[in-house]
C-alpha cells in the first residue's frame, strides 16, 4: 500500500532523511519510531505530498506521490504535528469546510461528519469555537479531520500527543479498530502505544533507518539469549549466597549469573543463558533441591523500550549490526 | 470550480468573524462619506452660484469615484496581509495542501474570497452614492463604469498582495510590504513630471491611477482594461510560483 524507495530529504546543507526504504502493506498498522528530530515528520510529508523528496521514489497505492499527487491526496488523512486548525470556525463548520475539501458534498458531507463526530467523542462540542477548546479536544479534531474522506491510508504524526491518559487508551483502541480499512503509519515517541497498537515498528535515528521489522521479532532479536531474574531466601538460618550462586551456575545452558541484590538474607540473581536454551524450568528446581526457597522467578527479557535505546544511541547501533550479521551467519 | 467556491467561502466568512472586516467597513464609511459630504455641500454651492442645478455626475459622482481609488490602495494590505502569511503561520497550509485540490484552485479560492470582502467595501461606497439618486437624476452609466474599474484596480491589487503575503509568515510585514508596494504604483505616473520620456514613461504606464483614472471619467478603455487584467494574470501567476517553492524549501 505505501512504498517508500530510498527517499532522501536535504535542507540547504543538512539532510533530514538518509536513503530511508520501507514497504506497509494493506490494512498494517505500523509505528514510526525516532528520537527529536530523527526525520518522522519529514518522511511524513514527504507520503503526504506536502514537499517532494530531493531524492528516491514513495507510492501511495500505487500512486508515485511526484507524479500523481492528487491521486495520492485523495486516499490519504493527513494529521500533521500541529493539528492544522483554524481557530475563528466552529468544529462543525471546520468539518464541513474539510470535507469539501476532500470532496464530499451535500448528504454524503453531512452524514461523514455526524459519523466522524460519533467515532472520536466530539459530538458535543460541534458547534464550540475552535479556539476556545482545549489541548486534547483541538487533537481530537485534528484526527476527525483526517477521517473525514475515509480515507484508505492514514498517516498521523504523534496522535496521542496532549490527551489525557483516558483519552489515549481510547485513541489506541480507535487506532486499532481502524486497520484492516485502513492502512496506518503512526508516529510516536511512547514505546508502549507501538507495543499496543503496532503489529510493525520502522525505527529511524538521524535521518537513516536503523531498524523494520514486526514488533516480536525486534524484541525477540535483539533478545538473543534469555534473561531470568530469580530471587531466593533461605528456608531457616542465614544464606548462604555463594552456595546459590554455584548452584545456579552449574546448571546446563547458564552462561553467566550476577548478583544484584543480597538483603536480609534475601539474594537476588541475574541469570543468562547460552543462545537459544530456556532454562527457567531447570533453575527453579536447582533452588529447591539445593534447599533455598525460590521467591520469584521472572524473564527479564528487553523491551521495546531497551531496543529502541540500543538502536539508536549511535555508538550502539554498529554494535545491534554485528549481533543481527552474528545471527545471519548462525542462522547459515 | 466548486473547490475555488468552497475556499473562497470560507475565506470571506474569516474576516467577517474576525473584527477586521467590520473595522474596514466603519473606517470606509466614515472616509468615503466625509468625501460624499463635500462633494455635495460643493455641488450645492455651485448649483447656488449658476442657474439651476449643476451637473451631480461631475461634481459629486466623479470626485468622489476618483478619491475611491486612492483610498482602496490603503484597504487592499488589510485584505490581503492574512491571505497565505496566516495559514503558513499556523500550520494550516497543511491542510490546504495536501487535500486534493490544486494549487490553483487554492489561489483563486482565496483571491475570489478577498474579491468578496473588497466588493462589500465598495458597497458602502455605493450606499453613500445612493444618495445623491435622491437629489437629482445623475447618470448612472458613468457610475457603473467607474465601479467596474475599481473592480479592476482591486483586483490587481489584491493579486499582487495576496503574492506578497505568500512570500512570509508574518502578517505584519506581508501588509507593511503590499502598502508600500500599492504607494508605488499609486505615485509611478509622477515620474512623467520631470521627464517624459524613457524610464518615466515606463514607470507611469505602470502606474495604477493612470490607468483607472479613464474609468473614473466614465470611459472603458480596452488599453487599460488589458492592463489591469495583465496585473490579475501575474499577480496569481508569482502566488502559483511562490507556493510551488514553498514546498522546495519548507
Ligand atoms: N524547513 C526546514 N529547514 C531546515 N531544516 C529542517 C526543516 N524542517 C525540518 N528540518 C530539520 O530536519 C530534521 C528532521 O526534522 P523532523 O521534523 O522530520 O523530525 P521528527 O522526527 O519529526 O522530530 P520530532 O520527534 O521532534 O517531531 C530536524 O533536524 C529539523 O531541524
Ligand atoms: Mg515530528
Amino acid at each position: 500500500m505505501i512504498k517508500v524507495e530510498g527517499i532522501t530529504k536535504r535542507y540547504a546543507r543538512f539532510t533530514a532523511v538518509d536513503n530511508v526504504s520501507f514497504e506497509v502493506a494493506k490494512g498494517q498498522i505500523v509505528g514510526f519510531l525516532g528520537p527529536n528530530g530523527a526525520g518522522k515528520t519529514t518522511t511524513m510529508r514527504i507520503l503526504t505530498c506536502f514537499q517532494p523528496p530531493s531524492e528516491g521514489r514513495a507510492s501511495v497505492a500505487g500512486f508515485d506521490v511526484m507524479e500523481q499527487p492528487m491521486e495520492v491526496k485523495k486516499r490519504i488523512g493527513y494529521l500533521p504535528e500541529t493539528p492544522p486548525l483554524y481557530p475563528d470556525m466552529e468544529v462543525g463548520e471546520y468539518l464541513e469546510f474539510v470535507g469539501k475539501l476532500k470532496g464530499l458534498r451535500g448528504n454524503d458531507l453531512a452524514k461523514r461528519i455526524t459519523e466522524v463526530s460519533g467515532k472520536i467523542n466530539i459530538g458535543d462540542v460541534r458547534t464550540k469555537l475552535i479556539a476556545k477548546l482545549s489541548k486534547g479536544y483541538k487533537q481530537r479534531v485534528g484526527l476527525a479531520q483526517a477521517l473525514i474522506h475515509n480515507p484508505d491510508v492514514l498517516i498521523l504524526d504523534e496522535p496521542t500527543s496532549g490527551l489525557d491518559p483516558q483519552q489515549i487508551l481510547e485513541t489506541r483502541e480507535l487506532i486499532k479498530g481502524l486497520a484492516g480499512d485502513h492502512t496506518i503509519i503512526l508516529s510516536t515517541h511512547i514505546l508502549p502505544e507501538v507495543e499496543f497498537t503496532c503489529e510493525r515498528v520502522v525505527i529511524i535515528s538521524k535521518g537513516k533507518l536503523v531498524a523494520t521489522d514486526t514488533v516480536d521479532n525486534l524484541t525477540h532479536r535483539m533478545r538473543g539469549s534469555e534473561n531470568v531474574g530469580v530471587e531466593v531466601e533461605a528456608r531457616e538460618g542465614t544464606l548462604d549466597v555463594s552456595a546459590v550462586q554455584r548452584k545456579l551456575e552449574q546448571v546446563a545452558g547458564v552462561s553467566k549469573v550476577i548478583l544484584r541484590e543480597d538483603k536480609n538474607n534475601r539474594a537476588n540473581f541475574e541469570v543468562e543463558s547460552l543462545q537459544g536454551r530456556s532454562i527457567r524450568a531447570d533453575l527453579a528446581r536447582a533452588v529447591v533441591e539445593g534447599g533455598f526457597a525460590l521467591t520469584e522467578l521472572k524473564a527479564a527479557g528487553m523491551s521495546l523500550e531497551d531496543v529502541f535505546l540500543q538502536l539508536t544511541s549511535t555508538d550502539k547501533v554498529d554494535e545491534a549490526k554485528v549481533e543481527e550479521e552474528i545471527e545471519k551467519g548462525e542462522a547459515a | 470550480m466548486s473547490n475555488i467556491l468552497a475556499i473562497a467561502q470560507k475565506e470571506l466568512k474569516s474576516y467577517f468573524v474576525s473584527p477586521i472586516a467590520y473595522a474596514l467597513l466603519a473606517i470606509y464609511a466614515l472616509i468615503s462619506g466625509w468625501f460624499s459630504l463635500i462633494a455635495i455641500a460643493n455641488f450645492i454651492e455651485m448649483s447656488m452660484q449658476g442657474q439651476g442645478p449643476a451637473d451631480l455626475n461631475g461634481y459629486v459622482i466623479a470626485p468622489v469615484v476618483s478619491n475611491a481609488g486612492v483610498l482602496s490602495l490603503f484597504l487592499i494590505p488589510m485584505i490581503t496581509m492574512r491571505l497565505f502569511a496566516e495559514e503558513k503561520r499556523s500550520g494550516t497550509i497543511e491542510l490546504l495542501i495536501t487535500s486534493p485540490v490544486t494549487d490553483m484552485e487554492i489561489i483563486l479560492g482565496k483571491w475570489l474570497g478577498a474579491m468578496g470582502m473588497y466588493a462589500c467595501i465598495l458597497g458602502v461606497k455605493l450606499f453613500c452614492l445612493s444618495f445623491t439618486f435622491m437629489f437629482g437624476n445623475p447618470d448612472w452609466r458613468p457610475l457603473a463604469t467607474a465601479y467596474l474599474g475599481m473592480f479592476l484596480q482591486g483586483g490587481a491589487l489584491l493579486a499582487i498582495g495576496m503574492f506578497i503575503s505568500n512570500t512570509t509568515r508574518n502578517q505584519i510585514v506581508a501588509g507593511a510590504t503590499t502598502f508600500g508596494m500599492c504607494l508605488l504604483f499609486w505615485t509611478f505616473d509622477w515620474a512623467t513630471t520631470f521627464k517624459a520620456d524613457g524610464w518615466a514613461k515606463v514607470l507611469a504606464y505602470l502606474s495604477l491611477t493612470a490607468h483607472f483614472n479613464s474609468f473614473a471619467r466614465g470611459v472603458i478603455d480596452t488599453k487599460d482594461t488589458v492592463f489591469f487584467l495583465s496585473v490579475i494574470a501575474l499577480g496569481i501567476f508569482l502566488t502559483a510560483r511562490s507556493l510551488e517553492s514553498l514546498r522546495w524549501r519548507a
